[in-house]
């Protein structure tokens, strides 16, 4: 028998209490965690994309469109090396409606600009011998060979069980009809590349041809630009191209590109924010009033405890370490158990959910502070009780 | 040698404003090895007396000796540590831990002093053999009778070897045969281990177990 055994044969005297006061902390920590580790992708997407790349759109809203011959005159623009078109198609897989993944339009020349973020893994061999060009992936022959090829990323292949070669159809929403697809590539992202493997990729020429009828309308064009440090300054000549022209452009580096984009869940951060915050207060008086409980029950044990020689101070570590196991336990399996379950989960078209460590030590933080401060009330009274009051007698 | 000495020892409680007055200018000595009784009616301080000795509370005014030290002056965690080496207490309801086993009940006092594991365990064993109990080592005190949690809370106020054992009601709870088996107990560790008991008590019976008799009334002490 000796100081923390003691605390762990307290902890037992009511187990089902500790552990539903552990559970409610571990729940806790579980959404602090989760929430947190949302927080942390959404701020990972805003900060994607590279230095390397500018995006121009339609300057009034991203759902307007630019016209397809501004391609030239961009690539035109000193600094700018290549340009390439980017158009979201934003249709459904009929069979898995709810099952959302992005899907890209996008010309030949997007390939060699995103080169150095994703590698083909697997690829079909093309029916018909065609050439391709030297800056091109050889691999991607049957992709250049037919129209209405496309470039699948990895994980949707097994998140839709999809094979190499399958004809695939969608269903258009912007570009209504059925579209029908086959898969003549697998890439995987380049480590590094904020680019995920779950986006499907085909050719805008297709688009052009059935969904605008011939016609070039581009959602965003991506433009590499040979010299980082001089993006502000062809962002703005790229933009003064346009500026006079029935649909002006708006230039800005892929990075702020991504945070615009991620601004359009508004202040969902703030709220989960909130929310992080109010279940974690919540926990916390959850805790305390177990805590004060558990102790208003032994107050005549604590008056034998101090009678016996146990001095105020280890009455009140006694029970502030009481309060941490509680909390700490909780604490350490809610935020390790978020770390299981919800690492890599999908946020449609952001990247997964990566929960970073110092999210899950934050979490495991709290939890000790949330028991030091819960168990701080009922520790102070405890260690100020006077022997006699606690054994109630006065005769 | 005086083992307890009071010296006109007052003790007032506040209620609100109120003052009660419970002990009034006390003055007592014990001397080592005695067995003192102390009787009175209910209100009279016997308890409080009790608890003056045992430095559990604190006196308004006066002395309270114990061996050489004046207990008085002490503060809450000087006064704690004395009382871990110094005190046996017996409380009338035994106030055993109900979580912990008899041996771990008996092995709390000395979780306060430097000593092995394996050395607690053995002397809370030798403590629960003297009293009989050394075949209930493992029971939880819901386990034991009223007569056994006593004679294991007995145990636990003299497995640290104190001086002085303090006994408030120690048989108020029990039957007359549990309470003859703890007033021989008592009796022994007066004669058998030199212990100085004090032991507060409403049953004449069992005051005769004790050398020396001692009434309070209104606080003050009549013989």
């Amino acid at each position: 028998m000796n100081f923390l055994s003691l605390v762990f044969v307290n902890l037992r005297r009511n187990w089902i209490r500790t552990l539903l006061t552990m559970a409610s902390v571990m729940v806790a920590l579980f959404l602090y965690c989760t929430l947190g580790g949302v927080l942390d992708t959404l701020n990972a997407a805003a900060d994607a994309g590279s230095r390397e790349r500018l995006a121009t759109r339609n300057a009034i809203s991203l759902v307007q469109v630019i016209p397809g011959s501004y391609q030239d005159r961009i690539a035109a623009i000193p600094g700018v090396q290549r340009v390439c078109i980017q158009n979201w198609f934003g249709a459904q897989d009929p069979i898995d409606k709810k099952g959302f993944f992005a899907q890209f339009a996008v010309d030949n020349n997007f390939w060699p600009v995103y080169a150095k973020d994703m590698t083909l893994i697997k690829w079909s061999d093309p029916q018909v011998q065609i050439p391709v060009a030297a800056d091109q992936d050889p691999h991607m022959a049957a992709y250049f060979a037919e129209r209405n090829a496309c470039i699948v990323g990895e994980k949707l292949m097994k998140q839709k069980r999809w094979k190499l070669g399958q004809s695939v159809k969608l269903e258009g929403t912007i570009y209504p009809g059925t579209w029908e697809f086959v898969i003549r590539g697998v890439y995987r992202h380049k480590p590094g590349s904020a680019l995920t493997d779950e986006v499907f990729w085909f050719r805008f020429d297709y688009l052009s041809e059935k969904g605008m009828g011939g016609q070039n309308f581009v959602g965003v064009y991506k433009v590499a630009i040979s010299d980082p440090s001089k993006s502000a300054a062809i962002a703005k000549e790229i933009d003064a191209q346009f500026e006079n022209s029935d649909a002006a452009t708006l230039t800005e580096s892929e990075q702020a590109f991504g945070a615009g984009f991620v601004s359009m869940y508004g202040n969902v951060p703030f709220a989960l924010r909130v929310i992080g915050l109010a279940v974690v207060f919540t926990i916390l008086l959850i805790a305390a009033n177990t805590m004060v409980t558990a102790v208003r029950e032994r107050t005549s044990e604590i008056g034998v405890l101090k009678t016996l020689g146990f001095t105020d101070h280890s009455v009140f570590m006694m029970i502030v370490v009481e309060a941490a196991v509680i909390t700490l336990g909780g604490g350490v399996a809610g935020a390790m158990l978020a770390r299981l379950a919800v690492s890599g989960a999908n946020l449609g078209f952001l990247p997964p959910i990566v929960l970073q460590w110092s999210t899950v030590l934050t979490g495991v933080a709290i939890a000790v502070v949330i028991g030091a401060i819960s168990g701080l009330i009922p520790a102070i009274q405890a260690s100020r009780l006077r022997i006699v009051d606690a054994l109630r007698r006065v005769d | 040698m005086a083992s307890v000495r009071l010296s006109n020892v007052r003790k007032v409680y506040r209620r609100d404003t109120q003052e009660v007055p419970v002990l009034d200018g006390v003055s007592l000595e014990i001397v080592s090895g005695d067995y003192v009784a102390l009787m009175g009616p209910s209100g009279s301080g016997k308890t409080t007396l009790l608890n003056l000795i045992g430095g559990i509370d604190q006196p308004t005014s006066g002395d309270v000796f114990v061996g050489d030290q004046n207990i008085a002056r002490l503060d809450s965690g000087a006064l704690a540590k004395w009382r871990s080496r110094n005190i046996g207490y017996i409380f009338q309801l035994y106030n055993l831990m109900p979580v912990l086993t008899a041996l771990q009940n008996v092995e709390l006092p000395l979780s306060l002093h430097k000593m092995s594991g394996k050395e607690r365990k053995e002397r809370a064993k030798v403590a629960l053999e003297l009293v009989g109990l050394g075949d209930r080592l493992d029971h939880y005190p819901r386990q034991l009778s009223g007569g056994q949690e006593q004679r294991v809370a007995i145990a636990r106020a003299m497995v640290s070897d104190p001086e002085v054992l303090l006994a408030d009601e120690p048989t108020g709870d029990l039957d007359r045969k549990s309470a003859d088996e703890v007033l021989r107990l008592l009796e022994r560790l007066n004669t058998e281990f030199k212990k100085t008991i004090v032991m507060v008590t409403h049953d004449p019976h069992a005051a005769e177990h004790a050398r020396r008799t001692l009434h309070l009334d209104k606080g003050e002490l009549t013989n």
